[in-house]
């Protein structure tokens, strides 16, 4: 039988044995892999496509190696952001299916550890952009850097429902980064892909938002869906594809696409309405949402296509086919 | 008084090796393409400083 001195050693054991696991005490069984997804790589592989795109629109041949160093940078720059966000978002992520099983609510990267690979991270990739490109393309980075982590993340997320329109201008910024890191300037050009980018943002997560509106309303965080109404967010949706599509026709206005990709961007604009459509037409009560699934699906595609198209005619055009 | 210590467990030691690894293998990268990209920057430029 266990004496009362024996229970009270127990008990000190228990603590001491809690404290010892407390994050500050414990060693960390986390891989290097665990440090990976840290830096979100799926958000990771579209900044550094959209960062590509925009060196290469830019006027100018940069130094292959150079731009290669530079692509790099802004990658890490942009994963250094995405472990600042999970460093500071641990406690929402953990009440979130999407997002419950990431390093840090997971056990497996302390915050600590978190917020300290995202730091290190983003001096690195901002030093070397800066000294390896020039400082324009370096302070962008790190605007980028900041408005995401600081703006975004610790800011809008929480208190507006407006987070990921404004927010979102942190991931409309890497082809800006890109052509600065070519030109050391910020362009009309620039802004457009910019713009582009701006206007998908709020579309591509409001769909994500609704199917997913449980889990936003668990953790706390106001959403559009869940702040004003499945209804209202449908409206925006579908202006917000509306501004999209004709944005999707800036550069052959402005000048820097030709009418290859402005057929392929009227297309993909139309069925970004015709999804976006089908999400207004949605009824209220739908339980499986598909068309609000489709709509995210397809706004992934949208991007990846329209840039691909910018990109693809621009090759083109160096290689001597048209432009 | 004698000081306590934490046994780290085989796993734990097995994922610090892992860690250490990794980190001295992205700092001999980064090492690498400062020095190549400051060739690329630069150009022979580089060697032909005042000491």
């Amino acid at each position: 039988m266990r004496g009362p001195i024996n229970g009270l050693k127990a008990e000190m054991a228990l603590v001491e044995q809690e404290h010892m696991n407390e994050a500050g005490y414990r060693l960390s069984e986390a891989s290097p892999g665990d440090f990976i997804a840290l830096l979100k790589p799926r958000v990771m592989s579209l900044v550094v496509f959209t960062a590509f795109v925009g060196m290469a629109m830019a006027p100018g041949v940069p130094n292959p190696l150079l731009a290669m160093i530079a692509i790099a940078a802004i990658a890490v720059g942009a994963g250094a952001s995405g472990a600042l966000n999970m460093w500071y978002d641990a406690d929402i992520d953990a009440v979130m299916g999407r997002t419950k099983s990431r390093p840090v609510p997971a056990g497996l990267v302390t915050p600590g550890e978190a917020l300290a690979f995202g730091l290190v991270l983003s001096a690195l990739s901002v030093v070397t952009l800066g000294l390896l490109a020039n400082l324009v393309a370096g302070a962008l980075l790190a605007f980028t850097i900041f408005f995401y982590a600081v703006v975004y993340t610790i800011w809008l997320k929480r208190s507006t429902p407006q987070n990921i329109v404004i927010g979102g201008a942190a991931g409309a910024l890497p082809p800006v980064v890109g052509w600065a890191a070519v030109t050391g300037t910020v362009s009309i050009e620039s802004l457009i892909l910019f713009l582009i980018i701006f206007l998908w943002t709020p579309p591509h997560f409001w769909a994500l938002a609704l199917f997913k509106s449980a889990d936003y309303e668990r953790a706390g965080i106001p959403m559009l869906p869940n702040v004003a109404g499945h209804a209202a967010t449908k409206t925006q949706i579908f202006v917000y594809a509306v501004l999209l599509a004709l944005s999707g026709l800036l550069p052959v206005w402005a000048g820097f696409a030709g009418l290859a990709y402005g057929a392929v961007a009227t297309v993909l604009g139309a069925g970004f309405l015709w999804y976006a459509w089908r999400v207004l037409r949605m009824p209220e009560g739908d339980q499986a949402m598909k068309p609000a699934k489709s709509l995210f699906a397809y706004s992934l595609l949208y991007l990846f296509v329209l840039f691909t198209a910018l990109l693809a005619e621009r090759l083109a055009a160096g290689l001597g086919f048209g432009g | 008084m004698e000081r306590e210590f934490i046994k780290p467990t085989e796993a734990q030691l097995k994922a610090r090796r892992r860690r250490s690894v990794a980190i001295a293998l992205a700092l001999v990268a980064f090492v690498i393409i400062v020095y190549v990209g400051s060739l690329a920057k630069l150009g022979p430029a580089l060697f032909e400083r005042a000491m």
